[in-house]
């Protein structure tokens, strides 16, 4: 284990990661996660050395791809650190090489040989009218698949909003009769929703499931605490502007140049569970209000139905 | 009017697409393309509030995201009769430029590369004859043969370990492979670090517009990113795309020239006819003739003849599409209703054949057609219009290419062509960023920090926008009454490509491009994937391969 940790700090040093840069990190995770800092080097060993990589199955349905996108988008640990050193990523159609049939017998060997040991990410929504007619993949309906791969799983991760809680095309009138995926298997998954979710908080989770052996604690629409535990308005550094009173109500205003609450453009922290304003996205970068933005509330069931018209004050 | 039923776009591009075709003589006869999934996004914006439709629209596709989100505002815009800021303008083009960035290097190195490149291959490389292969064919900043090694042993560590995961049962060892190992292993490292380098070229697109995917600073009017005109974002910016548009220089532009020159037969396999392009960055208030990316439209292969387009001569059929029949329609008066029945009758997918289906319909894809003919849209036709007008920036990187990989003109109406000009267009585009850049830097310095200019919602009007974007022309269009969106639709570039047959019978651009492309191997069809993933369709899609002689039928899925 030593040796291997040694070799893997050589790793990211070639690559121009410093060790401190890698514990930073770690440390980062650790706090999202809501530990104490004692586990951070725990964390570290997760990304450092798992003797077996944990098998992932990764499915794609009713969705739009952001979500794999926004994993793509991690950095510390980089996609390439993920997919050859992390996990073993056995099925994922956007960055796989084999293709056709080659892929569909990846996927059903793969939950043979993993059967209840692997975890299963699903993206997308399902849809359900018809007989799930308006989706399918290698001759298959999505609904089908998810009936088949999904309870063979260990842990279930649902990612975005459309697989946790269905998403845009379920907004009315939900044409395809799309459902998010615990409205279809009996399962209760991570749900980690969002516009698309925020990468940070699946690999903290999954920091959770190799450390811990165990899924983190959810509230109950299956969030994890750790990241869905307060509003979006508890967290918000304009917060203070909305206690004073200092509101902006047009874009582009003296107000809005000196960053004032967007409660009255129709920001929906107030009602949005989600750590945006602590995590940020694109490697800390930034966050909706931050861009002068009103929350859009993406992290709740029926955002597109129940949040909207996004521009009307709450 | 009747009840509206629109192909959800994002639907379309994202759906699982399913190609059928018929093999003989070792070459595709025939060819269908068929998409797999519908949601229906048009139809749920019915009725919402207008300035719903950029955050609705932008769903449409997270791959390629923000252009959507760009065009609905545009056409919001249109409709409403406001125009936006110099800064607006600089701040959405900037992100744009880094989206063309950001989408086709990502679809050069991850999703197209593997048709090309044999990872397995790589394993037998010479560490040492790969560092003088990179030396002496590109300009990156890391090589040498400890580092090929290292990736090497990378590689070789991952396939050891049992645990092949994405690299898995694919085409390795394939004939139609022609890379030498040590080509193989170039490719593979570069691969590795392009895929770090768009995590960071993505966050050009969190600067100024929140976070990416799915940006979240336009609105109508302009940006709301207003705090962000600030010293350390500029510059932070600006460092961003130096170091993405020095890759593209050093590595994505040799790597091209390097593969391409062991394929250069197909620069003869996988061409169509027409082109449509309705350009895009606009420089001023004027369009299209600011247009950065020109608008155009090329019949017949004839590109010294580029013609205006006028988005009234669109309309979309669908008697091959399952929708109930109708005669083509301008999108402003598409009137569809879907038949998911007819795809029912398809049966057993596994088994299932274009020829079934009693109605010929095998799409959720509609048909667009320009003045009635099918059109190729995408980097290709960009390219195609910007050199047919004899536009500098393209003449120059077009004949220099041809030039080096000694092949004529002509070569570019292929697979090999489409995915050369994907590269060249973003060093094209990558190269006037910088411009912008300053441009809003002066802005600021000389405290103009306007984003933003106020408006008032009508209570009914109409409006397009043209759009020019990463997979080609992109139009939206959207209707209000009563201030509430009475009509929106999308006509996307994977429905130009990707679509179905016309009324007429003649086929979509991929469909045709795959007439007369040879399949060495029909159960391992890698000479398809390459022509479908040359115009980019980003998705998963289905394909399904016949042979006549067995009649075997295999089902490929391209990914």
């Amino acid at each position: 284990m030593e040796k291997e940790q040694k070799e893997f700090y050589e790793r990211l040093e070639k690559k121009g990661v410093s060790r401190r840069a890698f514990m930073k990190y770690c440390t980062f995770v650790t706090a999202t996660l809501g530990l104490s800092s004692s586990f951070v080097p725990k964390v570290a060993e997760v990304f450092a050395a798992p003797q077996k990589r944990p098998a992932v199955i990764w499915l794609h349905f009713g969705e739009c791809t952001g979500c794999s996108e926004a994993m793509l988008r991690s950095t510390y640990p980089y996609p390439d650190d993920l997919v050859l050193e992390i996990l073993s990523v056995e099925y994922h159609e956007t960055i796989m090489a084999a293709a056709g049939q080659q892929a569909e017998d990846n996927l059903h060997a793969a939950v043979k040989k993993y059967k209840d040991k692997f975890v299963c990410i699903v993206e997308g929504a399902i849809p359900t009218k018809d007989n799930g007619i308006y989706g399918r993949s290698g001759g298959r309906t999505f609904l089908e698949i998810a009936q088949e791969v999904i309870p063979q799983a260990a842990a279930v991760i649902a990612i975005g909003n459309c697989a946790t809680f269905g998403g845009i095309q379920a907004a009315k009138p939900n044409p395809g009769g799309y459902k998010g995926v615990s409205d279809v298997i009996p399962v209760q998954p991570v749900n980690l929703p969002g516009c698309p979710y925020n990468p940070i908080n699946l690999i903290g989770t999954v920091v959770n499931y190799i450390l811990m052996g165990k899924i983190p604690a959810l509230d109950a629409l299956g969030r994890p605490l750790f990241a869905y535990g307060k509003t979006i308005h508890d967290q918000c550094p304009r917060r203070s502007h909305f206690e004073l009173g200092e509101f902006v109500t047009e874009f582009g205003s003296p107000e809005a140049a000196l960053g004032y609450c967007l409660y009255e453009m129709g920001c929906k922290g107030p009602e949005t569970y989600n750590n945006c304003p602590v995590a940020k996205y694109n490697d800390g970068t930034s966050w909706p209000v931050e861009a002068g933005h009103p929350c859009i509330g993406c992290s709740e069931p029926g955002f597109w139905d129940s949040m909207t018209p996004f521009f009307k004050p709450l | 009017m009747g009840n509206r039923i629109i192909v959800d776009p994002i639907t379309r591009i994202e759906g699982h697409l399913r190609i059928e075709v018929e093999v003989e003589g070792g070459k595709v006869k025939n060819a269908w393309s068929s998409a797999n999934m519908f949601r229906g996004i048009e139809l749920i914006l019915q009725g919402r509030d207008p300035r719903d439709a950029p955050l609705f629209t932008q769903r449409s596709c997270g791959v390629c995201t923000y252009v959507h989100y760009l065009a609905s505002v545009r056409a919001l815009e249109a409709a409403i009769g406001v125009r936006v800021p110099e800064n607006a303008r600089l701040i959405r083009n900037l992100l744009h430029g880094a989206q063309f960035q950001h989408d086709h290097i990502v679809h050069f190195y991850h999703l197209h590369a593997l048709d090309w490149v044999d990872i397995v291959s790589a394993l037998k490389a010479d560490p040492k004859k790969t560092a003088t292969l990179s030396e002496n064919s590109n300009n990156a900043e890391w090589g040498g043969s400890a580092y090929f090694k290292g990736i090497q042993e990378r590689l070789q560590t991952f396939v050891d370990s049992g645990q092949l995961g994405p690299i898995n049962n694919a085409y390795w060892g394939h004939s139609a492979y022609k890379l030498p190992p040590e080509g193989n292993l170039m490719a593979a490292a570069h691969y590795i670090e392009a895929l770090r380098l768009q995590s960071r070229t993505a966050r050009m697109h969190a600067l100024f517009g929140a976070k990416n995917p799915h940006l979240q600073s336009l609105v109508a009017g302009g940006v709301t990113c207003v705090r962000s005109l600030t010293a350390d974002k500029l510059t932070e910016f600006l460092h961003l795309w130096k170091e993405t548009q020095a890759f593209v220089e050093n590595v994505y532009i040799p790597d091209l020239i390097t593969v391409a020159s062991f394929y250069k037969d197909w620069g003869a396999i996988g061409g169509a006819t027409n082109f449509l392009a309705w350009g895009d960055l606009p420089q001023s208030d004027k369009e299209p003739e600011s247009l950065f990316l020109p608008r155009g439209w090329i019949a017949n292969r004839d590109f010294q003849n580029v013609r205006m387009p006028d988005q009234e001569k669109v309309t979309e059929h669908v008697v091959h599409a399952w929708y109930e029949d109708g005669s083509p329609k301008h999108p402003y008066q598409g009137e569809t209703k879907p038949r998911p029945g007819d795809y029912e009758t398809g049966g057993d997918m596994s088994t299932w054949k274009f020829a079934k289906p009693q109605t010929g319909k095998y799409s959720w894809f509609k048909a667009p057609r320009y003045e009635g003919e099918a059109c190729e849209v995408g980097p290709l036709a960009r390219v195609l219009v910007g050199y047919g007008l004899g536009k500098k920036e393209f003449k120059d990187v077009v004949d220099s290419t041809l030039k080096k990989l000694d092949i004529p003109a002509t070569a570019l109406f292929s697979t090999l062509g489409r995915t050369a000009a994907r590269g060249l267009e973003t060093l094209v585009i990558g190269t006037a960023m910088e411009n912008w850049i300053m441009e809003l830097v002066e802005n600021v310095k000389n405290d103009d920090t306007k984003t933003y200019e106020p408006w008032e919602m009508p209570d009914n009007a109409m409006g397009h926008g043209l759009n020019d974007v990463a997979r080609g022309a992109l139009g939206h269009w959207i209707e209000i009454e009563d201030k509430k969106i009475k009509n929106y639709q999308m006509v996307v570039p994977s429905t130009w490509n990707l679509g179905p047959r016309c009324e007429g019978g003649k086929l979509g651009p991929v469909e045709e491009a795959l007439i007369g492309t040879p399949i060495a191997d029909p159960k391992r069809p890698l000479e398809i994937l390459r022509t479908v993933h040359s115009f980019d369709p980003c998705i998963a899609c289905g394909v399904h391969v016949i042979d006549p002689d067995s009649n075997q039928v295999y089902d490929i899925k391209v990914l």
